[in-house]
């Protein structure tokens, strides 16, 4: 398995219920479903990735992020998770609140902006970073909200979110000392684990 | 002309069959049938287990003969045939696969044209109402005599689409999996207009007589033609016609307004009058009340959470998305039961210019997500059969 899904694989607790948004082949679903009797559902709008879902005995229902997630009622889920597609829905904090909402916690990667290699890509080059975790020119890109660690948690601070864990990986998806060092300068993907506001 | 029915892809020649269900059968309406007859086909081998049977329900004016065809100069195959047979979506390698009549129909099944023992003549329009319930316990009935306990897969598009919803949730330990395809969970105000559109154009043919015509020897062919016209008009889209049609001429001069007939006239036309050849008049409105009336909510207070919560099937939910008869966003009211239901749920919304006649047609997109499901149901039936004392 992709090693940022088996990160996230361990952070959930078996026989929990997950919605696990942009689910694209629903690797992160079948391995639960096999090893943890995980029951949920994944999202995702590509017709391919729906059919591989299918094969793999994974409930995936079409469904664009974009559009709401209205349909999912209140508590319905322990865990909402979303794989590096944060940086792609049109309002990543409404989509915050919204899996909040959904799920007890929710689990969100993304591309870290701040790596050091795309701060040296845009100082060095002068152009718009592309990089392994970053592959896309900028006018084809579907990120259209990147961010960076610190940018995150300074969103988090404002929603009054809970941060209950955080991870950074690079590009390859595996840890390095460095990262826990300075996350923000050497970790190329973020992982963190929310939970909803205390109730203060 | 010879068919392709030798072809690898056909399940070939099949011979309808009847089954007599001897008992009274109450119906939803409070009225009784002292027995009835259904005819039905099957494609395929049922497992020693049972575990692989297949129900195909199917919609507002088909029958049993969903696939394969009926002689060696047959020249069209059943109405499903894209979708049922060696290697198909429904793959009858795999699956035993029962394709009934509906009770009411005119292909065989008891239905208006029957013989009322009461009364020894047929019952015509005095046939009683059935609903999607009574079709649903009249197939169970069927399914006992044939020694299916549970169906792997109760399939169907549109009112069959109906049919599987209602018998998840009625007989919810007899299904494996509900395929509902371009269908709601109850029709619209504007859905049940199209239909009374149609029914009156049938009872106001002169030739309907009152649904009295084949004791007069009439037969309101113009009336059932026009109400198939409203309906195709409905199971096709404007973006769908247009391109099919345009606006080409089969015959006239536009310029001068003599004799002008447009090719979209024409097909309407010969689609009235092979329709209205197959199809019997009383049959046809007790299949649009039967569209009408279905609601699977109402009997838990409206709630269709609260209904599909007594099924214990999988659901596979399909649309299209120019499928304005029963639309996409009527496929996602079902979705979000589902959803709120907690129901294991593939949903897909198929791109297609073809409106709500897609469900009929081998779209690529369409086929693969369907057949990537029955494959897994396949695979399940196999198991189960593997597993079994």
């Amino acid at each position: 398995m992709r090693p940022d899904l088996s990160i996230i694989a361990d952070l959930i607790k078996p026989g929990a219920r997950v919605l696990d948004l942009g689910c694209g082949e629903g690797e992160l679903l079948a391995h639960l479903q096999a090893h943890k009797r995980v029951n949920g559902y994944g999202l995702d709008v590509d017709a391919d990735n729906i059919t591989i879902c299918v094969r793999k005995g994974v409930n995936v229902i079409e469904q664009d992020l974009d559009a709401g997630l209205t349909n999912f009622p209140d508590d319905s889920f322990d865990m909402v998770v979303m794989t590096e597609t944060l940086q792609s829905v049109r309002q990543p904090a409404q989509m915050l609140n919204e899996m909040l909402r959904i799920g007890q916690e929710c689990i969100v990667t993304f591309p870290n902006f701040a790596h050091w290699r795309s701060r040296a890509h845009l100082l060095c080059n002068g152009r718009m970073p592309m990089a392994r975790h970053l592959p896309h020119n900028w006018h084809d890109t579907p990120n259209i909200h990147l961010c960076t660690l610190k940018d995150f948690e300074r969103l988090a601070q404002d929603m009054g979110l809970r941060i209950i864990q955080r991870f950074v990986a690079g590009a390859d998806h595996r840890g390095h000392p460095l990262m826990s060092l300075m996350p923000n300068l050497f970790g190329a993907i973020a992982f963190y684990r929310l939970g909803r506001p205390s109730a203060a | 002309m010879q068919n392709q029915g030798a072809a690898g892809n056909s399940v070939g020649i099949v011979v309808p069959q009847r089954f007599q269900a001897g008992d009274d059968f109450p119906l939803q309406c409070d009225e009784v049938l002292h027995g009835f007859a259904m005819v039905y086909e099957t494609y395929g081998t049922l497992n020693a287990a049972g575990s692989n049977a297949v129900l195909i329900c199917h919609a507002l004016s088909g029958n049993h003969h969903a696939a394969g065809y009926h002689s060696e100069e047959d020249d069209k195959p059943g109405w499903w045939d894209a979708c049922i047979g060696p290697g198909k979506a429904v793959d009858t390698n795999r699956f035993f696969v029962v394709a009934p009549n509906n009770l009411g129909g005119c292909h065989g099944s008891t239905g208006p044209g029957a013989v009322n023992p009461e009364t020894g003549a047929a019952y015509g329009p005095a046939f009683p109402t059935v609903t999607v319930k009574d079709w649903v316990r009249s197939q169970a009935l069927l399914a006992d005599h044939l020694g299916i306990r549970r169906f792997a897969a109760v399939v169907g598009g549109s009112l069959g689409g109906m049919q599987a919803m209602q018998w998840a949730i009625d007989l919810p330990e007899r299904v494996g999996a509900a395929v509902l395809i371009a269908c709601a969970a109850r029709l619209s105000a504007q859905n049940i207009a199209f239909n009374e559109i149609a029914r009156q154009a049938i009872t106001s043919d002169p030739q309907y007589q009152n649904g009295r015509y084949r004791s007069t020897g009439s037969k309101p062919n113009s009336g059932v033609g026009l109400a198939r016209m409203i309906g195709h008009v409905t199971y096709l889209s404007d973006h769908g016609m247009g391109r099919k049609f345009g606006r080409e001429l089969k015959s006239g001069d536009i310029k001068a307004a003599r004799d002008v007939e447009f090719q979209v006239e024409s097909y309407l036309r010969h689609q009235a009058r092979t329709f209205s050849q197959r199809f019997d008049a009383n049959t046809y409105l007790l299949m649009t009340r039967a569209l009408d009336f279905f609601d699977p909510a109402e009997d838990f207070g409206g709630d269709l959470v609260v209904a599909l919560r007594q099924a214990s099937a999988d659901f596979l939910v399909l649309s299209f998305s120019t499928d304005w008869r029963f639309s996409a966003s009527r496929s996602k009211e079902i979705v979000d039961a589902l959803i709120a239901a907690r129901k294991n749920l593939v949903s897909a919304n198929i791109e297609s210019e073809h409106g709500h006649d897609s469900f009929l047609m081998p779209l690529p997109r369409y086929v693969s997500v369907f057949k990537a499901y029955m494959e897994r149901l396949a695979e399940r039936a196999e198991q189960e059969a593997a597993d079994a004392p």
